[in-house]
């Protein structure tokens, strides 16, 4: 059988989120975290450590970029810019 | 470079819409991700240079593993420990984001354990003294240094991020090789000449590491539009002379080339006929320490078999419990 792969997150200061910095190779959770410390957190990167199966993440498909991302291209009302309003009134 | 036994041409003759909407991202600087469409010579071309630059990561250890136990002070020992582990995890890095591409760590493995696959000639040459330790930090990690910097525009998001956390590291690789080297040049007449000694031996195996010359390297080409390569071999050897002659002028060491010089209306170091015979020799299997690399590759994955084994076995007999 094939080591399982984990896809691993870290958080680097509190206040931020956790980010994706790439995956490693181990049999369990514990061993995971291990060598995702190992592999990713060599100088201080990290306060936190995220290990998940990758076979666990669902991702979008590409081919699916249009019609998932695209209507709001044109919902520009949603941007403040959108509207107007007068220089007098100051920042708003 | 890492990657210098590239030597099957990819075509880009496919046409096709989706080639060209490829074609014309790449030519717009996008980066492209996993599931991406992307043409089959593209991914295979891929495949081959991010995993052999893994396997140059891990066997790249073993030179400088050699001198671990017996380095002068504990200082240098704790350094080049960090040292040896980044590149280790370099090589993991980099296995990560060629398994992005569909292969997987066991297919690479396998590859380079029973020698399908190539890694750089410059790790099948022998660490004699402790002033190879120097030399390799300073001249190899510099050299790479050189190369992948570009390497972090690559097109191929995972491999330009696995990059970018590399280069981080490398600057440290080199200035601790520079430092013992610089250690040994302000020592005894001994230690100096050991510093030469390791300079003379290194010299000409680095310049190769860039792979052939650009008049008969074969992947450049497409290599370079498809913006995974933004240089060519002679470009970056250049630039590595050019950077790498002044530092070893400071340090009071001569470099192993009589045709050195600098030709003052270009500013650039010429240096002298590189025995690429030499670096087809090396590539083939036949350099000073190729046999010696794989057996303690093979060694060292053998003996840990029943660690992975044992693991494997626990995980299951968890998930069982469970
Ligand atoms: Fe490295
Ligand atoms: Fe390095």
């Amino acid at each position: 059988m094939n080591t399982p792969l984990w896809e691993v997150f870290v958080r680097a200061r509190n206040g931020l989120a956790h980010k994706h910095v790439g995956s490693v190779h181990a049999a369990d959770a514990t061993m995971a975290l291990q060598a995702a410390r190992d592999v990713y957190t060599r100088r201080g990167e990290a306060l936190s450590l995220w290990v998940v199966p990758s076979h666990a993440i669902v991702a979008s498909d590409p081919a699916d970029r249009e019609s998932l991302f695209e209507p709001t291209g044109s919902k520009i009302y949603r941007h403040p810019t959108f509207y107007e309003v007068p220089d007098e009134v100051g920042h708003m | 470079m890492y990657t210098q036994a590239l030597n099957t041409r990819e075509t880009t003759t496919e046409s096709s819409p989706d080639a060209d909407r490829f074609q014309a991202r790449i030519d717009a600087e996008e980066r492209i991700e996993p599931n991406d469409w992307m043409p089959d010579a593209y991914r295979r071309s891929l495949v081959r240079q991010i995993s052999q630059h893994a396997h140059s990561e891990v066997i790249g250890m073993l030179p400088e593993g050699n001198w671990i136990t017996r380095a002068p002070s504990l200082r240098r020992k704790a350094a080049l420990l960090a040292k040896v582990q980044d590149e280790g995890g370099h090589g993991l890095y980099l296995y990560s984001a060629a398994e992005t591409l569909g292969v997987t760590r066991e297919e690479l493995q396998d590859q380079l354990l029973t020698g399908r696959a190539r890694y750089s000639s410059i790790f099948n040459y022998p660490t004699l003294t402790w002033a190879d330790i120097g030399t390799i930090g300073w001249l190899v990690d510099g050299a790479a240094i050189m190369n992948q910097i570009p390497l972090c525009r690559c097109s191929y998001g995972p491999y330009a991020r696995a990059m970018i956390r590399v280069c981080r590291e490398e600057s440290f690789h080199q200035r601790q090789g520079f430092e013992i080297v610089l250690t040994l040049c302000r020592g005894t007449p001994e230690q100096k000449a050991m510093a030469q000694d390791a300079l003379n031996r290194w010299w000409w195996p680095c310049l190769t590491m860039f792979g052939p010359p650009d008049t008969d390297s074969q992947h450049s080409d497409t290599s370079m539009q498809w913006k995974i390569k933004r240089f060519t071999n002679d470009a970056l050897r250049q630039k590595f002379v050019d950077a790498t002659v002044p530092q070893g002028h400071f340090l009071g060491l001569t470099f192993p080339d009589p045709d050195l010089h600098l030709d003052e209306a270009t500013g650039h170091w010429q240096f002298g006929a590189i025995d690429w015979a030499e670096f087809r020799a090396v590539l083939a299997g036949n350099g000073p320490c190729n046999r010696e690399r794989l057996e303690a590759r093979r060694k060292a994955h053998d003996e840990g078999a029943w660690v992975r084994d044992a693991a494997l076995a626990y995980a299951a007999k968890q998930r069982n419990a469970a």
